[in-house]
């Protein structure tokens, strides 16, 4: 993995890491789909506290590359705490702490000279509720290329996102309108097409259907496997059905409850390939939570 | 009445009468009473402005149907005694003392704000809020003699030819470069309104407007140098900078709040697109929160217009009821006039029309305040992105 194409967004950073590394590598190399993927993140004992109450505890696993892999698990066992690791979105929590490491493309993510906004430029997010600027939609989506100080292009990569989104249709006679004008589901959608504008390595998902109704809903699935070609996406999600329909890998986990004070911590239960998880887990807790007699 | 109430068991399989659900009649007489008693607190305010309107109407009709009007522009200066009421003495003050304050207090109110509520931790932000709201609270009279004793001397006084030559060019530029921003959107609105003459109409007026503007602090600044000099005693700049730092707190406070009522949400979306902080205050939180900040600020020159203490103090409005375009002179800003016609040794009343003008002078503040805030509705309706 050596440096072999200009960087897509060139701009100075406040913290880089060496030259030779993955993170100062073009996005737009991404590697070709292979029949065995490689990993993008290597998470390795991944523990994330809130002030002194820890909500995540030694989390492993890796993230193969072009699949989507979803997290699964009862509310409050730390799905979202730990997806929201990958793109250090944790750190705009002050109290906040992650320990352990997390790799992406052989870089520690959490290494003290990367700048968590080169990071995020990515590794982008898609978030549980559609947050649209609000803003019209043409501003909407160039407002990741803007802020990273591209001023040309920018209908292009509007319409190429807005394409991606499969929004393109529905939107193209009104890109001045308000983003707010546009339904739950177009919004989300909106959401994800601002997110791939910055053409970024990876697609963090925080539960992005929870807000949609079926039909929506099944439109971003439908999305998401048009789109893994070119992304890792991760995604977490409350509802199994939708893990099994879109998701290659599937990561379990649960809560562990303290009995002295209440309080409850996330674990990984365990990863596997998503039709194993479904069919034939390998730990009971999976089963039962899969079966739906727990959680 | 309460035994068919109590009666009533809440489980049982009886069935209910209206009686039974009906409120109390004791209880619906009090609901009654309450609600008229805050009806007439909220008529009390009305009824109040109601009737100070009505009497300054009044008497300033009086001022307009019976004074001179070719001794209210173009004289010396505002000697209500001798009957020349110049209105330019009084207004081109006002201007300039609300002018500077603005150019203290925006800047600096609007930096506290951002910071405040985009930069600061919580423990900042517990003890830097209350203490720039203990500014707030200062009286204008302390204010007003600060601005007299330390300010005059040790800034005005010390702002030689070129400083003043330079600041003036600072802001002179950055108010030329936001208004070509401005201006190139317009001409943008002018090509594409060519089905709209209306559209077309309000592009060049705005354009004019901002053309004007310049033309007119250009000149100012211009002739200010020309004439320079330097006072160490009260003068309008003087005056400008305490009722500038007057109206900070109300700038950051009101700011802050609108910032702070932006949700969060749209702060991650920002920050996981790969904003810097900075980005996400000036892109997102900023646009959001436009109608409070022009509220701010509205308030806040609302404010400036209508201070008094400092103005009076400071202003060096003792010796000044001749006409100034200088703000390193004394001068006589609106309220100034009103407050040294009112507090004379001798009694103002029965002398002419100097009753009369007082309450001319109040319509004009009036007038003047709720003309911007007519203006800030309109600019706000237009620029706001509503969340």
């Amino acid at each position: 993995m050596t440096d072999e194409a200009p960087r897509l967004i060139e701009r100075p950073t406040v913290a880089t890491v060496d030259d030779d590394s993955a993170l100062a590598q073009s996005t737009a190399a991404a590697a070709p789909v292979t029949q065995t993927p490689d990993a993008v993140f290597e998470s390795r004992d991944v523990n994330v506290y809130y002030g002194s109450f820890r909500a995540v505890r030694d989390v492993t696993f890796d993230v193969p590359r072009n699949q989507i892999m979803a997290l699964i698990g009862p509310s409050g066992c730390g799905k979202s705490t730990v997806l929201r690791c990958y793109n250090r979105m944790n750190d705009l929590i002050k109290a906040a702490r992650v320990t352990g490491s997390i790799s992406y493309r052989g870089t520690d993510l959490y290494h003290e000279r990367v700048d968590p906004v080169e990071v995020r430029r990515r590794i982008g997010m898609v978030f549980q509720k559609p947050n649209p600027f609000p803003k019209s939609i043409y501003d909407n989506v160039a407002y990741g290329p803007r802020v990273a100080g591209q001023k040309k292009d920018l209908d292009n990569i509007v319409e190429n996102s807005l394409r991606k989104a499969a929004l393109w249709e529905e939107v193209n006679d009104r890109l001045k309108d308000s983003a707010l004008s546009l339904s739950g589901g177009q919004q989300q959608r909106l959401c994800i097409a601002r997110a791939i504008a910055v053409d970024p390595d990876v697609l963090l998902m925080d539960e992005p259907c929870s807000a949609l109704d079926p039909i929506a809903t099944a439109r971003i699935e439908d999305l998401m496997q048009e789109i893994k070609q070119d992304y890792t996406i991760m995604i977490v999600t409350h509802n199994m059905q939708q893990a099994a329909r879109v998701s290659d890998t599937t990561a379990f986990f649960t809560a562990d409850t303290h009995s002295e004070n209440d309080t409850r911590t996330g674990i990984l239960v365990e990863v596997d390939t998503t039709q194993k998880i479904f069919s034939n887990p390998s730990d009971e807790r999976t089963e039962n939570y899969v079966t739906g007699r727990f959680g | 009445m309460t035994d068919t109430r109590a009666a009533a068991a809440k489980h049982s399989t009886e069935q209910l009468t209206v009686d039974q659900l009906q409120i109390a009649p004791s209880r619906r007489h009090r609901e009654v009473i309450i609600r008229y008693t805050l009806l007439v607190a909220a008529l009390v305010s009305v009824l109040v402005s109601t009737l100070i309107v009505l009497s300054l109407l009044r008497e300033a009709w009086t001022f307009v149907t019976e004074v001179v009007w070719a001794d209210t522009w173009g004289q010396q200066g505002w000697f209500p005694r001798r009957g020349l009421y110049d209105i330019p003495t009084i207004i081109v003050p006002t201007l300039i003392v609300t002018g500077i304050a603005m150019v203290v207090a925006a800047p600096l109110g609007l930096g506290a704000a951002v910071y405040l509520s985009e930069y600061a931790s919580q423990r900042v932000r517990a003890w830097l809020k209350p203490a720039l709201e203990i500014l707030a609270g200062i009286p204008s009279v302390v204010l007003g003699f600060f601005a007299l004793t330390w300010i005059a001397p040790n800034l005005v006084g010390r702002v030689g030819r070129t400083t003043f030559l330079v600041l003036g060019a600072v802001i002179l530029i950055g108010y030329a470069g936001v208004s070509a921003l401005i201006a190139r959107n317009r001409l943008k609105q002018y090509r594409e309104g060519a089905a709209d003459p209306s559209a077309r109409i309000a592009a060049v007026a705005a354009i004019a407007m901002l053309v004007l503007v310049f033309a007119v602090a250009a000149g100012w600044t211009l002739n200010v140098w020309l004439d320079f000099a330097p006072n160490n005693a009260g003068s309008l700049a003087a005056a400008g900078i305490g009722v500038g730092i007057l109206t900070i707190p109300l700038v950051a406070s009101i700011s802050e709040d609108a910032m702070a009522a932006v949700p969060d949400s749209l702060r991650e979306a920002s920050a996981g697109l790969g904003a810097r902080k900075i980005s996400t205050a000036t892109a997102v939180v900023l646009p959001a929160a436009i109608s409070g900040i022009v509220a701010a600020f509205i308030v806040a020159i609302s404010r400036a217009v209508g201070e008094t203490m400092v103005v009076f103090m400071a202003g060096g409005a003792a010796d000044a009821s001749r006409f100034t375009d200088s703000p390193f002179e004394g001068g006589l800003t609106m309220t100034a006039a009103m407050a040294s016609l009112a507090s004379g040794t001798d009694n103002v009343v029965g002398e002419g029309l100097t009753f009369q003008s007082l309450y001319f002078v109040g319509l004009l503040l009036f007038v003047i305040t709720l003309a911007l805030n007519v203006i800030a509705a309109r600019f706000v309706s237009r620029v706001r992105e509503a969340y």
